[in-house]
């Protein structure tokens, strides 16, 4: 049941549709076990943008704050697109590659356990 | 001769029941219109019984001498400057985010029991949450009260009520009660009136009270304690209604089930900021989070599931989840609070060293593995002059509304992530718990005004989260936010302590 | 069997309550907390009208129970002479 309603046929508003949003699309982005940041962190991006460009731009914005940041080797990153392996394009589009509204970019550093090891 | 007293139970006949009438010439679906949508049968709302027998003329006395004893105190404590008294300015801080963060909820419980003691169809239900309505009333206003005298010492206080309806960390409580209003009578009564009253303001209003005492803070203890006097006869409303529910028809048996499965999860949740006041926000400790929790859930919450198993009813889904998580989520909590202290309306630090020994001692087998390292990170920041306050804005839960900070329990390094495709669009969940309730009933939860998403779209003000957070928000920015490290709040404190 | 509880605010109104419990059902648990006195008991617990009159020295409505109250665990009774917590299972 979609929802419980006194009156049969109720909808409910979409709050976040992405035309809400001014022309840009909501990613969330998360460094897996490293718990520094409480949670993923939400940005709204141009779909055109390209990958490189998240990772020049958006992730010193989103994780800079890291001592362990300037040691990642984003080629040996692990990906996760909305829970499924993942390879990202550099030089493509977030729409180009299936990175739509509200999808949730996740990445794991094996080589880096967060501060004192302990996933921080 | 002296006429007859009333025994109680003729007395409750008299000014209940017997206040009732039956439709003669109006349909009775018509003056009831709510009553049957959910899909809960009544056959007979005359086997309802109030425990407490308690009738609109005793309510009236016994509640005004609630409230004299409570004003006196209040005035004892205004004259004497009872502010003074509390154990240091940190306290102070946890009575914010209550006056914020509860307060406004007992205003939201106040006119869902207005609302249901209209809408139910037996009379007794009515009276029973009519005068629940008005007890609701009465808290909201004797914490207002309480609090007036903070805040003429102390910032945060000053935009309670504005802050309720839109800050970001406030739409969690805010937003339960929104979907428990929303839904129809019998749900919010097994929302509020069970899962919430009857386990869960336990823990907001017993040990945290207590603590508060323990505290110095007299005002507190005292308006806790008073409406808490009231709560005893909530839970036992929340019982009854329950009680009575299953007895009236075995089809009531699963609605019943799945609404308790959502709303002891939903309450869960909503308790991580009580979690993290008793632990981090109570300078004085009385009980660890997790040893209330053993009392009034587990134990308190194991008797009653244990009484209502010969109805069918079995223990709220992810129990077992919830039983793991309480050595975590109050750790989580302040955690998110302290590196988000440039937009929280209180103020925040890192636990001194004896707390963070009291924490290990509590909680052996979580905090040192898994919670004192980041203090330790903490500390470094602070002291290389760079104190954290994180970037950018949080992913939020569709369902609970909290930033997405809680971790697997099979893997507490890791960030607990859920979703659900509904209509072409994704929505994100913190937990199995919120995904379930949003599966359920998809077109209540597409409409969440998550507070992060609001800001991007431009509805909060702007353009900088600053912007947000002082014209939005009221917040009065660099006095009321940031480390209670040289805010305004420590130099009075100091000052009239003569701490130099 | 699973216990019942209750708890009253620690005052002088409370202290003659508490008395008039222990009294009455022998192999209850006091607990004192700050500012708080919780009583647990397995399966029942009973508090009677005429023993709380004896203790305080003058006539108490089972009613007034409300005014020192804080919390309770367990299916409720009351009437003109007692006020009686159980679990039934």
């Amino acid at each position: 049941m979609p929802v419980y309603a006194l009156n049969p046929g109720y909808k409910g508003e979409r709050m976040d549709r992405v035309e809400n949003f001014h022309g840009n699309q909501l990613v969330y982005v998360g460094w897996d076990e490293h718990r520094m940041f409480c949670a993923a962190k939400a940005f709204p991006l141009p779909p055109s943008m390209p990958f490189a460009a998240v990772i020049e731009n958006i992730m010193p914005e989103a994780f800079g704050q890291h001592p362990e940041f300037s040691q990642i080797n984003w080629e040996t990153a692990e990906w996760l697109l909305d829970g499924e392996p993942f390879k990202p394009q550099l030089e493509a589009s977030l729409e180009a590659q299936g990175v739509g509204h509200k999808s949730m970019v996740r990445f794991k550093t094996p080589e880096l356990q967060g501060y004192q090891n302990a996933g921080v | 001769m002296a006429a007859k007293k009333l025994n109680i139970k003729d007395k409750y006949r008299l000014l209940t029941r017997d206040l009732d009438w039956d439709f003669s010439y109006e349909d009775r679906k018509q003056a009831f219109p709510y009553e049957e949508f959910e899909g809960i049968k009544i056959t007979d709302w005359n086997k309802w019984e109030d425990p407490f027998r308690l009738t609109m003329d005793s309510y009236w006395k016994y509640q005004a001498e609630k409230e004299k004893k409570l004003y006196a105190i209040f005035d004892a404590f205004s004259q004497n400057n009872g502010h003074l008294n509390v154990v240091d300015s940190r306290y102070v801080n946890a009575l914010k985010l209550f006056l914020t963060g509860v307060s406004p909820l007992e205003y939201q419980a106040y006119q869902g029991f207005a609302h249901v003691g209209r809408q139910f169809g037996g009379v007794g239900a009515r009276v029973a949450c009519q005068m629940q309505s008005l007890d609701e009333l009465r808290h909201v206003q004797t914490q207002i009260h309480a609090m007036s005298h903070y805040n003429k010492f102390f910032d945060g206080f000053q935009e309670f009520s504005h802050m309720h309806d839109r800050v970001w960390y406030l739409s969690v409580p805010r937003s339960f009660f929104c979907d428990a209003r929303s839904a129809g009578p019998f749900e919010f009564m097994v929302a509020i009136g069970f899962s919430f009253e009857y386990v869960l303001t336990n823990l907001l209003f017993v040990p945290f009270m207590s603590g508060a005492a323990h505290n110095g803070d007299m005002a507190t203890v005292t308006f806790g304690f008073s409406a808490q006097s009231d709560e005893a006869r909530h839970m036992t409303l929340g019982l009854e209604v329950i009680k009575f529910l299953l007895e009236q028809h075995e089809d009531n048996v699963p609605i019943v089930q799945k609404w308790i499965d959502k709303w002891f999860w939903r309450g869960t949740r909503l308790l991580t900021i009580v979690a993290m006041m008793m632990d981090y926000m109570l300078p004085n400790k009385v009980m660890s989070w997790k040893e209330a929790w053993e009392v009034y859930f587990e134990e308190a919450g194991g008797a009653l599931f244990k009484d209502l198993a010969r109805y069918g009813i079995r223990m709220p889904k992810y129990a077992e989840t919830i039983e793991k998580e309480k050595e975590h989520i109050s750790h989580q909590a302040w955690w998110t609070f302290y590196t988000h202290g440039h937009a929280a309306g209180f103020h925040t630090w890192i636990p001194s060293d004896k707390e963070l020994d009291w924490l290990s001692a509590q909680y052996p087998d979580t905090f040192d593995k898994y919670y004192r390292p980041l203090w330790e990170l903490a500390k470094e920041q602070e002291a290389k002059g760079e104190r954290f306050y994180t970037s950018g804005l949080p992913q939020l839960c569709q369902t609970c509304q909290i930033p997405m900070l809680f971790t697997e329990m099979d893997n507490p390094n890791q960030n607990s992530m859920r979703d659900s495709v509904f209509e072409d669009e994704r929505y994100h969940f913190c937990s199995d718990g919120c995904k379930d309730i949003f599966d359920e009933e998809p077109e209540k939860y597409v409409q969440s005004w998550l507070p992060v998403h609001q800001i991007f779209q431009g509805n909060c003000g702007g353009p900088g989260v600053e912007d947000v957070l002082s014209d939005y928000y009221k917040m009065n920015v660099g006095v009321d936010n940031m480390d209670i490290k040289g805010s305004p709040d420590e130099k009075r404190w100091n000052e009239w302590k003569g701490i130099a | 069997m699973s216990k019942v509880y209750i708890a009253l605010q620690d005052n002088d109104e409370s202290r003659y309550i508490v008395e008039a419990i222990e009294e009455s059902n022998p192999d209850s648990t006091v607990i004192h907390q700050p500012a708080m006195i919780r009583i647990e008991r397995e399966g029942r617990l009973v508090i009677e009208r005429a023993v709380v009159e004896e203790k305080m020295g003058r006539d108490w409505d089972v009613q007034e129970l409300h005014i020192n109250l804080i919390t309770l665990g367990g299916n409720v009774d009351e009437d003109d002479d007692q006020f009686v917590l159980e679990w039934k299972q």
